[in-house]
């Protein structure tokens, strides 16, 4: 039952969003969109020592794009790169506790993944184009 | 005498779709905007093309393709006299309405506007009726415009009048009814207006020529597009009509087969109209199809299709009128608009409401419906939309307006 799927944690996600808004003088700041719904997320980084010292994000959008990346902010502040560049979509779908979302709202729920991702190449391509190969054969999110 | 109304329930015995379930709820399909269902007579009348007389259409000489010929070019009659073309001559079968807006952006739009010319358009066009202009107006140099829409959803024909006065307005290209907001534009008006200059004018009527009668001649419009899937026929299939005195002088667009009469090394002779703008094989069994459908219509009468629609459309309203934190867009009065009602509910973003919809069985359609220049204008992201067409009855309308409850109750607002 997709009643499920707007569960407490959800509602209280997209209604009281974990850092959101913006960032000054960020690391990197990017934009996507999910053309199905029009979901919208901005993510702002920065960075320290190979951390994700802080993080920001600006979106519009259902509840599930908008309180997935709530918690996603919540999941990988202060984890290390490398730790957050091996992320995958199972993840995501449990931390949030939706794992069986159809293939339509599944796109709702991991473009704050991959938007996250893109934040990051664009990141080490900025610094380090050699090191932004180590993305260039990762799967896409979706 | 009272005129007799259509019965709904009749009418959805010839949908073998309106019978299928969605998970264990009957299904509740209020998405005919997008598209509507196929009677039984448009799906027969396709499958006997490719059971009993598949074949290429209108070079052939033998038994099957002269079948064939016959029953396409009975559609192209069928669609001129439902519109009330004078021939037809003057009906183009294109891939959708789409592909008959971008027909005239590239033939007709290519050899008329010029750097510094106008195009017009209106805040609540979908995007096929912004987009082909767009590229018009990069390639040309030419000025695109927008004419507003005020905030219970209607045109504002003063800003029309402005414009037209301006000097290069070369055409118009106005949708008859919004796909958001329901509206109805004063089409007779804006041709009227338009022609006391000089300017032909183009008219998007995916939303209108399904729903209401529709007079070409009446409204003496120079260009008018529409989608057969829309109305009861198969996907694949729009209709672009052009008055013949401007056809005649508009050059090919899609060229190879079927539209030309010689071809020589270095030359081609082009065909007739219409044929001259149908190159390649057609969606011969999509047309034959389209055929049924406007048969299944013109057994309703399209009086009739209106009469439904506006006693459902008030209907729902009503109800949605007094629904707690719902914000309606467009007309509130159900005769200046079509069958398409666009809300939001406090915070509930639409793909959520789609979402809980869906569960309890009920299609409705939810995001920017192509119409990202009207959202902005709305200032919204998305909207939900529900549309009826002739098999929708209240008994629907009533579970719809109880699944908004729920969601109201599972989003506690």
């Amino acid at each position: 039952m997709s009643d499920d799927i707007y569960r407490e944690i959800i509602l209280d996600h997209y209604r009281n969003p974990r850092n959101k808004g913006k960032l000054t003088n960020p690391d990197v700041s990017i934009h996507d969109s999910n053309p199905l719904c029009g979901d919208e997320i901005d993510i702002h980084l920065k960075i320290e020592e190979d951390k994700i010292k802080e993080i920001r994000f600006e979106g519009r959008g259902c509840a599930i794009s908008q309180a997935s990346v709530s918690m996603l902010t919540e999941m990988v502040i202060n984890k290390p790169l490398n730790l957050v560049k091996d992320l995958a979509k199972e993840d995501i779908l449990e931390n949030i506790g939706l794992t069986n979302l159809g293939p339509a709202r599944i796109k709702c729920a991991l473009l704050s993944l991959k938007v996250l991702k893109m934040a990051m190449i664009k990141y080490y391509t900025d610094r380090d184009p050699e090191s932004a190969r180590k993305f260039e054969n990762e799967p896409a999110v979706y | 005498m009272q005129k007799s109304v259509l019965n709904a329930y009749d009418i959805r015995r010839d949908f073998p779709i309106l019978k299928r379930k969605v998970g264990d709820k009957t299904l509740v399909y209020l998405d005919n905007a997008a598209t509507t269902q196929k009677p039984s007579s448009v799906i027969t009348a396709i499958h006997d093309y490719y059971s009993y007389y598949n074949a290429n259409i209108h070079r052939t000489v033998h038994q099957l393709g002269e079948e064939a010929t016959i029953a396409y070019e009975q559609t192209r009659e069928k669609v001129a006299k439902f519109i009330n073309a004078r021939s037809k001559e003057e009906i183009i079968f294109t891939r959708n309405a789409t592909e008959a807006i971008n027909l005239v952006s590239y033939t007709w739009g290519r050899q008329h506007v010029k750097a510094g010319d106008s195009v017009i358009i209106s805040e609540m066009e979908h995007h096929s009726n912004i987009v082909p202009w767009q590229i018009l107006e990069m390639e040309k140099n030419a000025n695109l415009r927008y004419v507003g829409v005020d905030d219970q959803g209607y045109l504002r024909l003063d800003d029309y009048k402005n414009f037209l006065d301006a000097a290069n307005v070369r055409l118009i290209s106005i949708s008859e009814m919004s796909n958001v907001l329901g509206t109805i534009l004063p089409l007779n008006e804006i041709i009227r207006l338009a022609h006391r200059k000089g300017i032909p004018v183009l008219v998007d009527a995916a939303q209108s020529v399904p729903h209401m009668p529709v007079d070409v001649q009446r409204s003496d419009c120079d260009f008018l597009a529409f989608s057969a899937h829309k109305m009861l026929g198969p996907t694949g299939v729009g209709i672009l009509y052009v008055k013949r005195d401007i056809l005649e002088g508009m050059p090919p667009f899609i060229t190879g087969g079927d539209m030309i009469k010689e071809v020589h090394r270095h030359a081609t002779i082009y065909n007739d109209l219409p044929y001259r703008f149908e190159g390649g094989t057609p969606n011969i069994a999509g047309v034959i199809g389209f055929g049924a459908a406007l048969d299944y219509l013109n057994r309703i009468g399209m009086d009739r299709v209106r009469d439904h629609e506006v006693d459902i459309t008030k209907y729902a309203l009503a109800a949605l009128t007094d629904f707690k934190n719902v914000k309606l867009y467009g007309p509130q009065d159900a005769i200046d608009r079509g069958g398409v009602i666009s809300f939001n509910i406090a915070d509930i973003h639409p793909h959520d409401l789609a979402t809980i919809m869906n569960e309890r069985g009920i299609a409705i359609r939810s995001g920017h419906h192509c119409a990202q220049v009207l959202m902005e204008r709305l200032d919204v992201s998305a909207t939900s939309r529900a549309s009826f067409y002739i098999y929708n009855t209240k008994e629907e309308v009533d579970i719809f307006i109880d699944a908004l409850d729920d969601a109201r109750r599972i989003f506690r607002v």
